[in-house]
């Protein structure tokens, strides 16, 4: 066995989930501003997709997009960046797919803020700015973070984008998902296990954690308190 | 400073309608829940917008749908008390006033140590509204609220969260805050105690429109209509038939009656408050009666009359405790407390307070 593919998947989810979060945040504020009703759940499809469609799919639209033969990806080459089958290729495949869980998490703690804080903090002068940071998000932190953490999971374990568009390059695109598929296809079930054992344990103990999150503020504040 | 209000909002099932101006002093919007009161103040402070209308705060326009004019909520200068309080439950007691300081303000350090002191808050700055009674919630909901140095105070049910002990106390503490404070205040409440206390001037609303406006003490001396009367707690209204210019038949009692005042054709009811029967100083009018049922309270007690003579409605008679009313059978009434009423649906056109 290996160790470079459980380095690589834990560089690519790391690094994945930065962007994951600050995308995925920001989107699910923009869907929660939006007043039109149509536009908004347009919208709300849109970025749920990724979750219901196969992975290979959003492989599909990256290469499309990202391919060296595409305008994108051409424009790209010509600035020495060749983005296809490189290491930011599983970061970009990872972000894809974990894209719709962190907006779906994100807006679903968005909507369970009670919009009274926001009125009062309307009365009280803020800019729409400074609510969004002093009072949504600290007050959506539970659900974000939550969202973050799933986010970050899925990211670990992103298998069918990342081969498509990163491939199964030894050392450079290879995680652990990958490694698994390569060992059991290459006969080697021993190392299959251990990486299966490695990758179940990681995902079983971010998961694990998920469930203290949400207690994790409550225990300071009541978030109710502002209702008596 | 004034504020003036004539806006249209229009639901699928609910219109509100409201049209007043407040010139000085204090104003109490008074009503049902559901009769638009909450909705009315949402609109001024900007949180609600109205299909239509010009709402103005002295000469500062807030909202004119001709003139396409909308201020937002943080650019309209109102203090919004809301029921809940809504403090920022995540933040400290400091950390809830400082975030309403402006920018301009020299020295918010010796800005919050002076509201802490002037709402009874020093030591509890460093704890979050969870770990504060109702009261304290209130005076630090309060304290956010003037640090924000608002034009225009407004009070969504602010005694509602509290027992009837701290109630008693924040209604003298607010008269005390408004009094210091040079703003306009509207106060939003369906108690008609905690309107005739507070404030000077009253608007009686139901079904999103305004019944009756005027001076409170006014508004309860002659409540004018129907709903008004109901409101500010008249127990006993009946339909009437008049007579003549002082005389009137009670149809839901079955009795006539003198009246002080002159019985005009658009008076359609009568209203008499429970208080103003007597059983032992003879009035003009005396009705026979027969006691029905006798709630006992604390300070008194609430019988129920039924009229002689096979009348559809019984009487509402509130006395002393100590009162013996087991063998009453006449009680009397002064013509001067029958308040002559006209049919609820007279709106008036503008309300100038």
């Amino acid at each position: 066995m290996e160790f470079a593919p459980i380095l690589i998947s834990l560089r690519t989810a790391s690094v994945a989930i930065v962007f994951t979060f600050v995308i995925g945040t920001w989107l699910a504020y923009a869907v929660y501003r939006t007043k039109n009703e149509i536009v908004r759940s347009i919208a709300d499809a849109l970025l749920t997709l990724p979750l219901v469609l196969p992975p290979t799919v959003a492989g599909f639209f990256l290469l499309y997009i990202f391919g060296v033969y595409r305008p994108l990806g051409s424009l790209l080459a010509q600035i020495g960046v060749k983005l296809v089958f490189s290491w930011p290729a599983t970061v970009l495949a990872a972000v894809v797919i974990a894209l719709p869980l962190m907006y779906r998490s994100a807006k679903a703690a968005f909507t369970q803020v009670d919009p009274i804080f926001l009125q009062a903090a309307r009365t009280l002068g803020l800019s729409e700015r400074r609510i969004a940071f002093r009072v949504l998000f600290p007050l959506a932190s539970p659900g974000l973070m939550s969202g973050g953490i799933l986010a970050f999971s899925r990211g670990l374990g992103e298998f069918g984008a990342t081969a498509m568009i990163a491939g199964n390059i030894a050392g450079v695109t290879r995680t652990m998902p990958l490694a698994i598929y390569s060992s059991v296809s290459g006969g080697r079930m021993e190392e299959a296990y251990r990486y299966v054992v490695i990758l179940v344990l990681v995902s079983f103990l971010f998961v694990w954690i998920l469930n203290f999150v949400s207690d994790f503020r409550s225990k300071k504040y009541r978030l109710d308190a502002g209702r008596r | 400073m004034s504020l003036y209000v004539d806006i249209k909002k229009r639901y699928k099932t609910f219109t509100l309608e409201v049209n007043f101006s407040n010139g000085d002093g204090t104003l109490a919007i008074l009503g049902a829940s559901g009769s638009g009161k909450s909705l009315t103040l949402k609109c001024i402070a900007g949180l609600e917008t109205p299909d239509e209308g010009v709402i103005k705060s002295g000469d500062r326009t807030l909202f004119d749908s001709a003139a396409k004019i909308n201020l937002a909520p943080r650019e309209r200068n109102v203090g919004y008390l809301f029921q809940s309080y809504a403090l920022f439950p995540h933040m400290t007691v400091w950390d809830n006033i400082a975030i309403a300081i402006r920018d301009r303000a020299a020295d918010k350090t010796a800005v919050i140590k002076a509201l802490l002191e002037r709402y009874e808050l020093t030591g509890l700055e460093k704890r979050y509204p969870a770990k504060l009674s109702g009261g304290q919630q209130q005076r630090v909901a309060l304290a956010r609220i003037f640090a924000y140095e608002p034009e225009i105070l407004m009070l969504d049910e602010p005694f509602s969260a509290l027992d009837s002990f701290l109630r008693e106390n924040m209604q003298i503490e607010l008269l005390r805050i408004i009094a210091e404070y040079n703003g306009d205040v509207v106060l939003v409440t369906h108690s008609r105690d905690e309107a005739y206390r507070i404030c000077d001037k009253l608007l009686i609303m139901e079904d999103g429109f305004i019944r009756r406006g005027g001076g409170t003490k006014d508004v309860f001396a002659d409540p004018g209509n129907v709903t008004a009367a109901r409101v500010t707690g008249c127990k006993n209204i009946s339909r009437i038939r008049r007579l003549s210019e002082h005389r009137l038949l009670a149809e839901d009692w079955g009795v006539e009656l003198e009246t002080d005042r002159k019985v005009e054709e658009h008076h359609t009811h009568i209203g008499v408050r429970a208080h103003d029967f007597s059983h032992t100083s003879s009035a003009a009018n005396a009705i026979d009666v027969a006691v029905e049922r006798v709630i006992e309270g604390p300070f008194e007690q609430t019988v129920l009359l039924s009229v002689r003579g096979g009348a559809r409605e019984n009487i509402w008679w509130i006395c002393g405790r100590n009162e013996d009313v087991s063998g009453v059978d006449r009680v009397f009434l002064s013509g001067g407390d029958i308040l002559l009423l006209t049919s609820g649906v007279v709106a008036p056109s503008r309300n100038v307070l």
